[in-house]
């Protein structure tokens, strides 16, 4: 008995350590990390999938080019945790959670004015970032992010790429006459052939330019008014997508989409029948820009991240790498990138930077009422249902299914009981 | 009839495996889109393997499947071999209830209540660098277990009671009975069991999503991050690498069981 007893205590000891042994692997990582930051400081950057020249085909290591140069400048050796985010709103996730910690990040205009209001960056410190003054001047002091300070730049972002929307469109499927407006994208002619947006505030978007409504109205009607126009296009559209739109468009399957101008080139590559305009009635203009989150650990060595993208090398190998628009001075004057542009497509350069005649606004942060009402707006278009009745419809046949299932286990019982 | 069965099977086959046969087919386009095949090349594979952070993924991603599936197997067994032995039925039921949780809730739940315990905790001891390898272990561990204990279950309630009384009557201590006798019968539920919180570690994105810090980033992670704007080529030729491995290792595993099993019924002979 005693003996039992020895064993059943060594099991558990066993079994105490295997539990505990998780915890006890967190606690080593943690101290190693402590230890190791004395020599290689680690600089943690998030930035957008696929967003940054990574060496790939011969291009430039941006993260790599950069340890490199911190090393060669300040004699500090440092290793840049590169991670990336497939969604604004899952970048905010991340941050808010307060689980993990990143020195630069990467989000759209709506996102950072929503992490400035929530105090979530830091302001920063030009003094470090001496390229900020090959910024074009026109991407300063930003609805976003407005000059307080009032030394000239934005207080807490500075611009990395920009873009807009525009329609894409296949120039075997669609007739000349028909393009120039967003009323392409409700032409009954290419019923079946048209994509939408399937992420609300683009979606609405579009309807909204077509109606020459403000995208950020405050005012439900306009946003009923857009429901009522995207509801009209539904029966013709093929579908709500996002990057299934990169196949359908260079297969030929699909022949109008609304999407972003850099990606356009990325799929002309592909399919040299696709060409591409912004709707006269204007559209879309969003900036990413890197800002630091007050969280930061490394604020100086942020700072210098931010102010080497801004150097002529990475930040031409990255307008080159994405096909974005670039918003910096060098990159524009840059000979090998005017060609590399010309390269791709003729006039991609003038698509992507000779839009002064295009008309343009961005999306705003949205007050938190508002982004309730968009969902709900946009749950209505894409279930034709609404909401509340399709929960309890749901719910109830769930609950049916269930109760048939108990009823016919205790009938199999009481037979087997009576047998 | 027959006719019918065929061609209902090989129906299912076609949609089981079709998209697997694109993706490798495409993963040797040498042009980098789905629109076409324009020429056989191994540029995406040379890609991949020059693809530093994909390569460090894949390796995070075995580590953990490894470490995590090895952890919950021996705690599941130990855990059903004491739900096995409990000898009031409503205990054990709840029990077992209980243990199933993890399995039945929804990944997201699962995920979001993982990722406020570790915050939480980080909040309570201070720590700065807290999510990490280990937050993604005892997260994977934990939604590992009830597999384990699922596939180890069964085979204690097959093992004859007998035998292990038996064993001990003729002079084994439990533990030795257990280890002697036990042991070697429900070894196919513990391997099953490994194999499933092996895959099910590989393959999970939700929970991950949750509780990893950049430090430590899995695959399916990778993978997904990419969607914000076009999946990279190397990723189709890593896909199909890795169907081939799996692959390989499969036609070894019942080979190898084959073999074994025939000379097993020899023996018996």
């Amino acid at each position: 008995m005693k003996r039992f007893n020895f064993t059943k205590r060594i099991f558990s000891l066993v079994l105490a350590i295997f539990c505990v042994l998780p915890s006890l692997l967190l606690g080593l990582s943690g101290c190693g990390e402590a230890l190791g930051s004395g020599e290689t400081v680690t600089l943690y950057v998030y930035n957008w999938g696929e967003y940054m020249s990574d060496g790939s085909e011969g291009c430039l290591d941006a993260n790599a080019a950069f340890e490199e140069w911190y090393f060669d400048t300040y004699g500090q050796k440092v290793k840049v945790n590169y991670s990336t985010f497939s969604s604004n709103e899952s970048l905010y996730a991340k941050l808010s959670s307060g689980s993990v910690s990143y020195d630069v990040v990467v989000p759209s205009d709506y996102m950072i004015e929503r992490l400035i209001a929530e105090g979530l960056l830091a302001p920063l410190n030009y003094d470090n970032i001496s390229n900020i003054q090959n910024i074009l001047p026109e991407f300063q002091n930003a609805d976003y992010d407005p000059d307080k300070d009032g030394d000239g730049y934005n207080d807490y972002s500075v611009p990395y790429l920009y873009g807009m929307i525009g329609i894409i469109y296949n120039t075997t499927m669609v007739d000349e006459a028909d393009i120039g407006s967003w009323e392409l994208m409700w032409n009954e002619t290419y019923a079946g052939n048209i994509l939408q947006f399937n992420n609300s505030r683009d979606a609405f978007g579009t309807a909204q330019y077509y109606l020459g409504l403000d995208v950020n109205s405050d005012d439900e009607d306009d946003w009923r008014a857009a429901l009522d126009k995207l509801k009209a296009q539904k029966p013709i559209l093929q579908g709500y997508v996002m990057d299934e739109i990169y196949n359908k468009m260079e297969n030929g399957s699909a022949g109008i989409a609304a999407y972003y101008a850099g990606d356009y080139l990325a799929m002309y590559e592909n399919n040299p029948d696709l060409e591409f305009f912004y709707p006269k009635e204007g559209t879309n203009l969003y900036v990413d820009a890197m800002c630091i989150p007050k969280s930061s650990k490394n604020k100086e060595i942020a700072e210098a991240y931010i102010d080497f993208m801004l150097t002529e090398t990475p930040a031409v190998a990255n307008a080159e790498y994405t096909y974005y628009a670039s918003p910096n001075r060098v990159v524009l004057e840059n000979e090998e990138y005017i060609e590399y542009m010309g390269e791709i497509k003729d006039d991609a350069y003038e698509k992507m930077y000779n839009t002064d005649s295009v008309m343009t606004s961005s999306y705003e942060n949205l007050s938190g009422d508002k982004l309730l009402l968009i969902n709900e707006l946009w749950e209505e278009l894409k279930s034709d249902v609404t909401v509340s009745a399709g929960i309890y419809v749901i719910c109830g046949v769930i609950v049916g299914i269930v109760a048939v299932c108990a009823v016919y286990l205790m009938i199999r019982k009481q037979r087997r009981r009576i047998d | 009839m027959k006719f019918l069965s065929r061609c209902y099977i090989g129906l299912i086959f076609l949609l089981l495996y079709v998209p697997i046969l694109v993706l490798i087919v495409f993963s040797f386009n040498e042009s980098g889109s789905l629109a076409e095949f324009s020429g056989f090349s191994f540029m995406w594979y040379e890609e991949l393997f020059n693809d530093e952070e994909a390569l460090s993924s894949l390796m995070n991603s075995l580590i953990l499947a490894v470490s995590s599936s090895v952890i919950a197997t021996v705690i599941g067994t130990f855990g059903a071999l004491g739900l096995h032995r409990m000898r009031s039925k409503y205990v054990k039921g709840a029990v077992n209830t209980v243990t199933n949780i993890p399995m039945m809730n929804p990944d997201i739940v699962t995920g979001v209540s993982m990722m406020l315990l570790f915050v939480a905790v980080a909040a309570i001891v201070k720590s700065q660098s807290f999510f990490g390898f280990g937050t993604m272990l005892i997260a994977h561990v934990t939604f590992n277990l009830p597999y384990v204990l699922l596939s180890v279950m069964p085979r204690f309630k097959g093992l004859d009671k007998s035998l292990s009384e038996a064993a001990q009557d003729l002079g084994c201590t439990p533990a030795r009975a257990f280890f002697m006798v036990e042991l070697p019968e429900i070894v196919p539920g513990i391997i099953s069991g490994l194999m499933l919180g092996f895959t099910m570690s590989l393959d999970d994105f939700v929970i991950s999503h949750f509780v990893s810090s950049p430090d430590f980033q899995t695959l399916p992670l990778y993978v997904y991050n990419q969607t914000a704007h076009n999946v990279k080529f190397s990723m189709y030729a890593l896909s199909a690498l890795i169907v081939v491995v799996i692959l390989v290792i499969l036609l070894v595993v019942n080979f190898a069981g084959s073999v074994g099993s025939r000379k097993a019924s020899k023996k018996r002979r």
